[in-house]
């Protein structure tokens, strides 16, 4: 098996097994689908005639028909557009927030990782104590706190975009730990390795190591983490929209798009089903794929 | 042990006080200051009034000052009243806590019961058909948005078929043990799903690594049948870094809870903190939060003492 590799470099030896991959592979083409499909969003709009927010109240709850394909909801507004402009928003805010966290878990992670001993023992603890804590209340206060009183200027403070920021920064503030962990897990191994050694032995400083020597090396964990993260991260912020604590109407979000549903589930249950398939579709294809990717780069040179 | 446990205890204690601190001090910022409250809901209130008022409950004072001293009151035993039930704080919470841990302990049984057996066999046979098929619904169950399942859980049940009830709680008095189960259906089946999936994999994972061991070979070669080597040479191994990672998942237990009582309307820990919030009952919300980290701590520190038992080489002295 392992003589096949040998004009192959890692990227060329990842693809291949990425590609054996089926259910990943599948996921990677569904959301490059769902996020063309997002993007085109205002061209859909416009090939309907209609907007995200465009009211038609002698139409409510009008069944699928070729103008509407999807029917309308309980505005008259087009369902399909709508869902098409909260995945902008869903998918955006959920791959922005997994990249922040990413960035934050990484930084404690490698700090944790490199340092060891004191330094390493409270982060971890931090870390421990944030996983095990009931975060969707706490989330739920984070959401709630009036940007007014934090000392924000009014024009800030009462922006339609603030609560895409908000909801970023939230979310991150919880998602990175997985981040953090596996990073400093590979950190510590990696800070034994003979060429950090050799490195240090030539005079390079605690910041250029970390940064210059072990972050590179790092990589594969880090897509990892966050791949699997932006499932978690799209999951939280639809459950904070669906809540009313982010995503704001009228920007659709596919959390938010369940909001009323739910008043409806009587009269008309299959306004529904729509977001929430959207939202299950996407994060499982972000699970798989980074189940994927995780088997793909996982150094294990004999099992290729 | 009781070191050990003591050692726990005071570290739990200490995240106790932290996240004391933190969220009086995020109440603070939220909407809806208690006086201004007081001021809308009576129109004859004096601007006079209001800062006589603030100066009486010690608003006016620095936050540190006022967690103070509502600290060295929680600790005394007063833990104020809530404004929108009017009764004190404790007693709004005590009956919901007791529907939340049946809530929590139910779900949490029947995961474990469905994911142990599936995880395990799973692991016997690594990527063979049925071992995808369980992975395959483990993911799912992951990924799967807790609120939009409860709300199709509504529709199938409740909408459809009319089977099961659609939110609320039975009363013992009225109809018995069956009614009230009656209404733990649903709640209970959508924490189930949401949980099993990654107890599944936790299970399956934890099982194929213990299986690849050395100590699994022996157990074979001197002759121990199948049976005997996965339960009792691979399952005890296994299930030691399965209850660290499941101890630590009882806070998305909790978070579940949450969604799913408000979702359901059912009387517990969850919705009640959800209200608190909503309704500006920060009184309510803030000991609502600490009882609901209580019970995870709790949940973690239980983890450990199982921990202890099952790995003979913890001694924790």
């Amino acid at each position: 098996m392992t003589g096949t590799h040998a004009n192959m470099g890692p990227a060329a030896i990842a693809w291949r097994r990425f590609r054996r991959h089926r259910l990943a592979l599948a996921s990677g083409l569904v959301l490059l689908g769902l996020s063309v499909l997002a993007a085109a969003a205002p061209l859909v709009g416009m090939l309907l005639g209609t907007a995200p927010d465009a009211v038609d109240l002698f139409s409510r709850f009008a069944p699928p028909s070729a103008a509407h394909p999807l029917g309308t909801d309980e505005l008259g507004r087009d369902v399909l557009v709508r869902l098409l402009y909260g995945g902008r928003v869903s998918l955006l805010v959920g791959i922005t927030a997994a990249l922040a966290a990413a960035v934050f878990g990484t930084a404690v992670g490698l700090l944790a990782g490199y340092h060891g001993g004191r330094l390493d023992a409270l982060l971890m603890r931090l870390t421990d104590s944030v996983i095990s804590l009931p975060l969707l209340p706490l989330l739920i206060v984070l959401a709630a706190v009036d940007p007014g009183k934090l000392g924000l200027p009014e024009g800030v403070a009462e922006s339609e975009s603030l609560s895409l920021y908000r909801i970023v920064v939230i979310v991150a503030l919880v998602g990175w730990t997985t981040v953090a962990r596996l990073v400093r897990a590979t950190a510590l191994s990696l800070r034994e390795r003979d060429f950090v050694l050799a490195a240090i032995a030539q005079g390079a400083g605690a910041a250029r190591v970390m940064l210059v020597h072990i972050l590179p090396n790092l990589a594969s964990p880090i897509i990892v983490a966050t791949t699997l993260s932006v499932g978690n991260v799209i999951l939280l912020e639809s459950v904070l929209s669906f809540l009313g604590l982010g995503i704001q109407p009228p920007v659709p979000s596919w959390g938010n798009l369940l909001t009323n549903a739910q008043e409806l589930i009587w009269t008309v249950p299959g306004l529904a089903l729509y977001p929430g398939a959207l939202i299950f579709v996407t994060v499982i294809a972000f699970n798989f794929l980074g189940d994927g990717l995780q088997d793909a780069m996982a150094s294990r040179p004999s099992d290729g | 042990m009781i070191r050990f446990l003591a050692g726990r205890t005071v570290q739990a204690a200490s995240v106790l006080l932290l996240m004391s601190f933190v969220i009086y001090g995020l109440m603070g910022l939220m909407p809806g200051d208690p006086i201004d409250l007081m001021i809308s809901a009576d129109p004859k209130m004096t601007s006079e009034d209001a800062v006589r008022l603030r100066k009486l409950y010690g608003l006016d004072q620095p936050i540190t000052e006022r967690y103070a001293n509502w600290l060295a009151a929680a600790v005394g035993g007063d833990l104020g009243y809530s404004r929108l039930y009017a009764k004190p704080v404790l007693d709004v919470l005590f009956p919901a806590l007791g529907n939340t841990v049946r809530l929590l302990a139910i779900s949490f049984l029947l995961s474990l019961a469905i994911a142990l057996p599936m995880g395990i066999l799973a692991a016997m046979r690594p990527y063979s058909r049925f071992d995808y098929s369980v992975n395959l619904a483990a993911f799912a169950g992951i990924s799967v948005p807790s609120f939009w399942l409860a709300l199709i859980l509504i529709i199938v049940f409740s909408v459809t078929f009319n089977l099961l009830p659609a939110g609320g709680t039975g009363t013992l008095s009225e109809g018995g043990i069956w009614e009230t189960a009656r209404y733990l259906v649903l709640p209970v089946a959508n924490l189930v799903i949401v949980s099993v999936g990654g107890h599944t994999r936790y299970t399956r994972a934890a099982m194929i690594e213990a299986l690849r061991q050395d100590y699994i070979r022996t157990a074979r070669a001197k002759g121990a049948g199948p049976a005997r080597v996965v339960l009792k040479h691979a399952l005890r191994n296994a299930m030691i870094p399965v209850v660290t990672i499941i101890a630590l998942d009882f806070g998305m237990l909790f978070s579940g809870a949450l969604i799913t009582e408000t979702i359901f309307a059912s009387p517990g820990m969850g919705k009640l903190i959800f209200d608190a919030i909503m309704g500006s009952d920060f009184n309510l919300a803030l000991v609502g939060l600490l009882f609901a980290t209580t019970l995870t701590l709790v949940g973690n520190l239980l983890a450990d003492i199982a921990y202890a038992r099952l790995d003979p080489r913890i001694s924790y002295r």
